[in-house]
């Protein structure tokens, strides 16, 4: 009776979730009439504007994973070692990003950095890039400062940092040499998250005018027909990747022996 | 019938067999104790009868009523948990009213009957406590409480002091003694403390490898073990190896010393082997100390336990530990003094395997 | 600054210098979270040069734009609360049902991507699926002879939104709700069914209260996720579903002529409708955990 519920619910499950993806797989491998072929994925491969516009938004997710993890890492360090009462204030602030949607933190970043204001970010084609990049940051914030933190909790912060500092560590050679690596795995798991936030992102980039993969989905999707199930799969395929590669840094860390 | 009575009790996890053909009775108001180390059925044998776990083969029956069919909600045993398993959402005296009110009892009796156990032990003052405001002890104790709420007919103690301090675990260990003999109420208790097991059971069950292999009174126990397994269970017993000399004439031989036993040995030829138990506090090296038997041998340590002062021997292959009360004026014996240890043969217990 | 390796030994005086630490990530927040929203506050009260007015405000409240934040908030709930559903019964089911041990980690590992592949993309797989030749739609048509659209569903409407957002919204559920079932220990439901309570009064006694800050929390997410959600809505739509971030995305890229500061009013009450989430979340816990630490 239990097992019959079970089943039925996990069923509910595999059905709603493996139809949408056998519908845009099936969809997308449909355009040549009559027989399946991979002709949408030859266009949208061989299409400029695909390559531009996903060179575009790789290079937008490494920047801000470099950035989120230079910002992250001693921030979420520095707080554990010394400001501890300040956990619960910078953990509700990072959070912010989740409950504001991030329509309106773009909007406040169009009138607040437009070219008559005090730093015209959006004036020029670089300073609406790093804008752009600053936004993805903003969206990450809350997992990549989760992953940190819960990685920080695992190892002792305050006594490696004395151990490296009775041996003549300066700050940057703590958080470089001792800080980093061991909460590598973390940084990790934070960083393809963030891979997969930043390459189909479409609110931000699309209002700031950006071109980005997410734009040119949803420009492609107005106007064809095959294409856009393609490119679902691709998406798919990268998101898919990203938390695979999670999956595997994270059992690496579990296989490797105990640090003594 | 005893009130309590489990009979061929068999219990297998897929291949493993972690129950053989178990038969005990346990009697109205007794408390008895299952001793032994982990995986040995003993925990096991405490969820079978809660009706957590359903026997392979076998029938419990409590007050001659079968228990097979019933679930443990239907069966009015009260039970406590090694990790204490009070409900976290709820405080000290919803936790401990549970049970009355799933059974449906009126609000003003389960106050009463609440304020009447927090009173049975002296926690009237935590009513309002959740769980987390408590100590692991007074936690124990609440859980110990809402098991008998409900007027249980059989209490199940599962390891409940193994989680705490030494200290509050002696102060519990007689506060539920004294509860339990002040309510009359049967107990099964669950331990792999040997000294928890003797202080507190009217008897104990020492299980190996899913089979008893003594059941008997604390005193029966500690002084004669059944069987190898028991005899190093339970207390510091010497084991001793030794040689059959004459069987007949009960002469054995302890690292090529001559002792002779009381009895003749049966079943034994010369030169086979023997194990004999004998207690550390059997023996003695002090000047005239009586004993019809004695050893010699090498001290290899010499310990301080506060009351009493152990020294272990090396005598052939053998070492034997040997206890003596402390007193000021005593000199204990320096490491690799020879010493000879007095006996009483009678004390020399013969050991099956 | 001749004194200040003197007074870095006195704990009262190396606070501001503990300070400087964070001070990077606060200058980051400030700029690029904090600021912008209230911009987006202080805007909604402002006339175009400057001054306090309402009139912002008491231009949301025209029957298009009620109707728009009303559809927003229905959609909202929808999904959270199917989700929550969905996601909870999915989770039970595979941490008390019974299941092979071996689909919880698969199960874990598809939520994961899943609740992260949301936006353009999920649209199109929604389109190809059950829009007008979507898989399921044709599929129903041609073989059962069941026209989804004379039954009045379509896939640009609350319910098609509905549906598209459970697929981000259940997975996020179950990533969540999948430990905390984990931390209700076997000992509790033990206890509960010694002391002689049913299935049905352990569940409602002990371990949904248990649960309850955990899916609370999970619901206010879920509605904040599902009320933000522009991309998945406007791939889907276009612009032919008038739901709040649709009409805003419209408002910024000024596809429609109007007062600018109505922008402001519409992302404030944007604001203001997560924000009422979460304070309602926040109550509720407040409510439901005091006997946690």
């Amino acid at each position: 009776m239990k097992k019959i519920w079970a089943w039925g619910a996990l069923l509910f499950g595999i059905l709603y979730f493996t139809l949408p993806l056998v519908g845009m797989t099936n969809f997308s491998l449909k355009m040549r009439r009559g027989e399946y072929s991979f002709d949408a994925y030859a266009k949208v491969f061989g299409d400029p504007r695909f390559q531009e516009t996903f060179t575009y938004s790789v290079t937008q997710a490494l920047f801000t994973i470099v950035f989120g993890v230079l910002l992250v890492v001693p921030t979420a360090y520095w707080i554990r070692l010394k400001l501890p009462g300040l956990r619960p204030y910078v953990e509700f602030v990072t959070l912010l990003p989740l409950v504001i949607p991030a329509i309106v933190i773009v909007f406040g970043y169009i009138r607040l950095y437009n070219t008559s204001s005090w730093l015209p970010l959006t004036g020029s084609a670089f300073g609406t890039n790093i804008l752009l990049m600053f936004g993805y940051a903003t969206l990450a914030l809350p997992y990549m400062y989760r992953a940190v933190d819960t990685g920080l909790r695992t190892i002792d912060v305050a006594t490696l940092t004395e151990a490296a500092q009775s041996l003549g560590a300066g700050w940057a050679t703590i958080l470089a040499r001792i800080i980093l690596p061991n909460v590598l795995v973390a940084v990790l798991s934070g960083a393809f998250l963030t891979f997969a936030i930043v390459i189909g992102e479409f609110t931000m980039a699309a209002l700031l005018n950006r071109p980005a993969f997410g734009p040119y989905m949803q420009l492609l999707g107005a106007n064809r027909a095959y294409e856009p199930a393609a490119l679902a799969v691709i998406a798919f395929g990268i998101t898919w990747g990203c938390l695979g590669l999670i999956q595997l840094v994270s059992r690496f860390q579990k296989s490797a022996p105990p640090k003594a | 019938m005893s009130f309590l009575s489990l009979t061929n009790i068999k219990k297998s996890f897929g291949p493993v067999q972690v129950v053989h053909d178990f038969n005990m009775g346990i009697e109205k108001g007794e408390f008895v104790s299952f001793l032994g180390p982990s995986g040995c059925g003993k925990t096991t044998i405490l969820r079978m009868i809660a009706g957590f776990e359903t026997p392979s083969g076998g029938s419990i029956f409590i007050d001659g009523k079968d228990q097979g069919a019933l679930k443990p909600n239907q069966r009015n045993i009260g039970m406590v948990f090694q990790a204490y398993a009070l409900f976290p959402n709820m405080n000290v005296h919803d936790n401990v009213a549970f049970g009355l009110k799933v059974a449906g009892t009126s609000k003003t009796d389960i106050d009463i009957r609440v304020k009447q156990m927090l009173g049975l032990i002296k926690l009237e003052h935590l009513a309002d406590r959740f769980p987390y405001q408590l100590s692991g002890g007074q936690q124990q104790r609440v859980a110990l409480a809402r098991a008998l709420a409900v007027k249980p007919q059989v209490l199940l103690l599962d390891e409940p002091l193994s989680a705490l301090d030494a200290k509050i675990r002696i102060s519990l260990r007689e506060e539920i003694r004294q509860i339990q003999q002040q309510l009359g109420i049967t107990t099964v208790f669950v331990t792999h403390d040997q000294e928890e097991a003797l202080s507190i059971s009217d008897r104990i069950v020492v299980m190996n490898a899913g089979r008893a292999d003594q059941i008997g009174t604390p005193f029966e126990i500690y002084n004669t073990p059944a069987t190898r397994f028991v005899a190093s269970f339970v207390g510091t017993l010497n084991i001793i190896e030794a040689k059959v000399a004459d069987p007949a004439a009960g002469s054995i031989t302890i690292g090529n010393q001559p002792v002779t036993l009381r009895e003749p040995i049966a079943g034994l030829n010369g030169g086979d082997t023997i194990s004999l138990a004998l207690r550390p506090e059997a023996g003695s090296i002090a000047e005239g100390a009586k004993g019809d038997a004695s050893i010699s041998g090498e001290v290899v340590s010499t310990s301080f336990l506060g009351s009493v002062i152990r020294t272990r021997l090396r005598v052939g292959s053998d070492i034997i530990s040997f206890d003596m009360f402390n007193n000021p004026g005593i000199i204990p014996p320096a490491s690799g003094e020879n010493v000879t240890l007095r006996f009483a043969a009678k004390d020399l217990l013969v050991i099956r395997e | 600054m001749s004194s200040a390796h003197i007074s870095a030994r006195s704990p009262a005086r190396r606070l501001p210098l503990h300070w400087l630490g964070i001070l990077p990530f606060a200058a980051f927040v400030a700029l690029f979270l904090i600021l912008p929203t209230v911009k987006i506050v202080v805007g909604a009260f402002q006339t175009p040069d400057g001054s306090f007015t309402l009139d912002n405000i008491r231009g949301l409240f025209t029957p298009s734009i009620l109707a728009a934040y009303w559809i927003s908030i229905k959609i909202s709930i929808a999904s959270a609360l199917l989700g929550c559903l969905a996601g909870f019964a999915i989770s039970a089911a595979v941490v008390f049902g019974g299941l092979p041990k071996g689909i919880r980690g698969p199960l874990l590992t598809f939520s994961g991507v899943a609740s992260n592949f949301a936006g353009v993309p999920l649209a199109f797989a929604f389109l190809a699926t059950l829009g007008p030749v979507g898989i399921v739609s044709v599929f129903l048509r041609s073989e059962l002879g069941i026209d989804l659209r004379v039954l009045g569903f379509n896939i640009l409407s609350f319910w098609g939104l509905t549906v598209t957002y459970l697929f981000f919204q259940i997975p996020l559920m179950i990533l969540i709700i999948t430990p905390a079932l984990d931390g209700l220990k076997r000992e509790w439901r033990e206890a509960a069914s010694i002391l002689g309570a049913t299935g049905f009064q352990y569940w409602r006694m002990v371990a949904f209260p248990i649960l309850l800050p955990s899916i609370l929390g999970t619901l206010a997410l879920l509605f904040a996720n599902a009320f933000g959600a522009v991309a998945t809505a406007i791939a889907l739509t276009g612009s032919s579903l008038s739901i709040v971030p649709i009409l805003l995305f419209a408002q910024i890229r000024g596809d429609v002529l109007g007062n600018p500061h109505l922008g402001y009013a519409l992302a404030f009450g944007m604001i203001v409708v997560t924000g009422v989430a979460n304070a309602i979340y926040i109550w509720l816990r407040a409510r439901s955990e005091r006997w946690l630490k």
